[in-house]
């Protein structure tokens, strides 16, 4: 026989079929590490008193960073001012994303263009968008402010006052991210089955009526889907708001990052900050729970299993 | 460069020709004033080669600097080659804006990086830095004979910033005391005094204020008095930086402090006495009545560009953001003035509260006596006469600098006012807060707890009570009170 009939022996490096299963987990393996020891990390600084500038103070007092924040009113504020933001920011966004994706539902050039277009607050850093938004409500050349003036408001001073601060960037967080929840609801109102709708329409059924009783719960996955981004992200809002005012006026816009940030990199309380940290990621983990279920069960509602 | 040219700057390095002598003389040969100072500090580097001292000691040594986005990083960047040439080192370095860069600084310092063997930084800071162990105690390089040179002249430093800059590190320490650690070395500094615009002040009818009560009368004349701009520009923002300022400048005016430090080094808040009170309500109603319409987003970069723009009729605040704003291209260069301000009419003299920008060491850098040549260096005499009168390092920290003939007749040529200014507050100016390590927390409360006044949010008595009560509990807490 010749040599050539021997089929040639494949160099390299073989993986044992009994490795490969944890060959191929080790990408995952290793991305859960980056997050966890990061995560345990502070966990141990948050149940620490821990600042750089005493560190012959350090050590642990396991929950008493926790304990403390019972009875800090300024602890409070914040979970209260973080829980507003939130709630105002997504509500509006979402009826306002749902109205627009209404009225660009229908295919056409036109609404393809604007519907593009109006992605394009969402390609801006928030961050930048809130310094766009600092000059235009500026009191002495600000086009908004200027608006303002023309409709008599004269003295309006947006974010530099307290009952007017929080209304000032719930605007800019929401034209930051209404296209966001506009494209999604979009994409689900454009893939709706169209049989309902038009044996309503041959039914005479009024559009409020099909609003209601067959857009809405259809589109319930998609809104319960754009609500859950939107909630995670603003109630972990940071730098619109830091950026805008720094938390002030006073502390009418103190939010879990804002105070968090601050008390790191300002005064060096990693304890504390850490604690505010994990509480932050448990109202995170908690709402994204409660979203996740109900979307589960919106599903199988949907495919008839219950 | 030509013999004739060269035996005049020499003449002038030895001292045996005065400076004004040197200029004239160098001009009669065709020389521009710029030209001839780039070679009197070319010929300054040399006789700094000569002095005896061994400046090639670290040569091949790269130094890396972690810098803030400033003129003064501009005049040192300008004259860094002469450094260069000097000593045989290298020097490279990262800048920053401000907006991020003492985040920055925190980072590469916490996590015990050796990036950086040197940067920039406030006095205020060194107080979380040093305890911290990030920083060196200067004073091991500043008194060591055989690493710094003989003409370096420490002593020539101005005292009240010179010893803002050390701290012995306990809370509540007597800044500059005798057991104190130098943190840091001044390199610019920064009083806080009043800047003007005369026209608007003469358009109203008033005059220069020249204490707390004239200043709010002045500021709400002066918005009335001209059209479409607001009286007074202070800082506002929800930040420890809007107290520094014209704030604690006019507060300490009153023998005010922040704290006080009992016989036993315990620490309790000062800031809800009467006087205090007092000084709080006029502050309060100066920025109701005429202060920016926005002030509680105001930083110092809009109070200063405000003026500068001419929508403010003076401020309250850094006296080189004045300085900066009546040059460039700003619509108001040239037409502003200054005035050194003591708030309380019963004070002999003004009291200004001081904002340092210095020089620190870090602690985990690898080449530290390389380090400390480029210290000297840039915080020379030498150099510091280069930057103020070529570039824009103004305010010196030398005194050397302050009595310059040519420094202070360009200064005056094209700010006039400034220098007599200085030289009013220059011997009051001083960091006035109590040196601890919850500055950053106490005093980014304090702003908070004005922008709530302002706002008639809270009444300033029962503010001031408030604020008094959270501060010594949060002292309480970090174990200082």
């Amino acid at each position: 026989m010749s040599d050539a009939a021997v089929p040639a022996k494949r160099k390299g490096f073989r993986i044992s079929p009994g490795a490969l299963p944890y060959v191929l987990s080790l990408p995952a393996l290793l991305v859960c590490i980056g997050i966890l020891v990061p995560f345990f990390t502070a966990v141990a600084y948050s149940l620490q008193r821990y600042r750089l500038s005493q560190p012959w103070a350090r050590r642990w007092n396991w929950g008493e960073n926790y304990w403390n924040f019972l009875s800090d009113s300024s602890f409070w504020n914040t979970l209260k001012v973080s829980l507003t933001y939130a709630i105002l920011t997504v509500g509006l966004e979402l009826v306002l994303g749902l109205c627009i994706a209404l009225l660009l539902q229908k295919r056409t050039r036109f609404n393809n263009f604007v519907s593009i277009m109006l992605l394009m607050p969402l390609m801006t850093a928030p961050a930048l968008a809130s310094l766009m938004w600092k000059l235009m409500t500026n009191p002495g050349f600000g086009i908004l402010s200027y608006f303002a003036s023309l409709i008599g408001f004269e003295d309006f001073r947006w974010a530099s006052d307290p009952s007017t601060a929080m209304l000032t960037v719930v605007l800019v967080d929401m034209w930051v991210y209404t296209p966001f929840i506009m494209i999604l609801l979009l994409a689900g109102l454009r893939s709706l089955p169209k049989q309902p709708f038009e044996a309503a329409a041959l039914d005479g059924v009024p559009r409020l009526f099909v609003f209601w009783r067959i857009t809405l719960p259809m589109l319930t996955p998609y809104l319960l889907t754009a609500t859950l981004f939107r909630v995670i992200e603003s109630v972990q809002q940071f730098d619109i708001i830091y950026a805008m005012t720094q938390g002030g006026p006073g502390d009418k816009l103190t939010v879990f990052q804002v105070e968090a940030y601050l008390n790191f990199f300002q005064s060096t309380n990693v304890g504390r900050s850490a604690a505010l940290l994990m509480i932050l990621w448990v109202i995170t983990y908690v709402l994204s729970m409660i979203f996740i279920k109900q979307w589960l069960k919106l599903r199988e509602r949907q495919r008839g299993e219950i | 460069m030509y013999d004739k040219e060269k035996q005049l700057i020499d003449a002038y390095m030895r001292g045996t020709v005065s400076r004004r002598s040197m200029i004239k003389g160098l001009g009669a040969m065709g020389m521009t004033a710029a030209t001839a100072s780039v070679l009197v500090n070319a010929a300054a580097t040399r006789a700094l080669a000569q002095s005896g001292f061994d400046w090639q000691k670290h040569s091949g040594t790269t130094v890396k600097l972690l810098l803030n986005k400033h003129p003064y990083t501009d005049a040192m960047i300008a004259n860094l080659d002469n450094f260069k040439a000097l000593t045989g080192m290298d020097v490279v370095y990262d800048v920053f804006p401000e907006d991020v860069y003492f985040d920055k600084v925190t980072a590469a310092l916490s996590s015990g990086s050796s990036e950086y063997d040197a940067f920039m930084t406030g006095a205020y800071m060194t107080w979380t830095y040093g305890p911290a162990g990030w920083i060196d105690d200067l004073n091991e390089y500043i008194f060591d004979d055989a690493k710094t040179n003989p003409d370096y002249n420490w002593g020539d430093m101005l005292e009240g910033v010179r010893k803002s800059c050390a701290w012995n590190g306990q809370p509540g320490g007597e800044l500059g005391s005798d057991d104190a650690k130098q943190w840091c070395i001044p390199w610019g500094y920064e009083q806080n005094n009043l800047t003007y615009n005369g026209a608007m002040l003469a358009n109203a009818g008033v005059a220069v204020p020249t204490n707390i009560d004239e200043l709010v009368e002045a500021a709400a004349a002066a918005q009335a008095g001209n059209e479409g701009i607001y009286g007074i520009g202070v800082r506002g923002s929800r930040s420890w930086a809007t107290i520094h300022p014209g704030f604690l400048s006019g507060y300490s005016n009153f023998d005010q402090k922040d704290l006080n430090v009992s016989d036993d080094g315990k620490l309790s808040a000062a800031m809800n006495t009467e006087v205090s009170k007092e000084f709080h309500r006029k502050w309060v109603k100066m920025i109701q009545d005429s202060g920016a319409p926005d002030w509680s987003t105001h930083t110092w970069y809009q109070v200063g560009t405000d003026v500068g723009a001419g929508k403010s009729a003076m401020i309250y605040d850094a006296d080189i953001l004045g300085y900066f704003m009546n040059g460039g291209g700003n619509a108001m260069a040239g037409e502003l003035a200054y005035a050194p301000f003591a708030a309380n009419p019963a004070a002999s003299a003004p009291t200004p509260n001081i904002w340092i920008w210095s020089l620190s060491m870090s602690t985990f850098s690898r080449q530290k006596d390389a380090t400390w040549y480029f210290l000297q260096w840039a915080s020379g005499p030498e150099h510091g006469l280069f930057g103020a009168s070529q570039m824009d390092f103004v305010n010196p920290v030398r005194s050397s600098v302050w009595e310059d003939a040519g420094f202070r007749k360009r200064l005056s040529d094209a700010y006039p006012g400034y220098v007599e200014m200085h030289d009013v507050s220059a011997p009051g100016a001083s960091i006035k807060f109590t040196a601890q390590p919850l500055f950053f927390d106490l005093t980014t409360e304090w702003a908070a707890t004005l922008q709530k006044m302002v706002a008639n949010q809270v009444p300033v008595d029962e503010g001031l009570d408030e604020l008094a009560e959270s501060v010594d509990a949060q002292l309480k807490d970090a174990g200082l009170g």
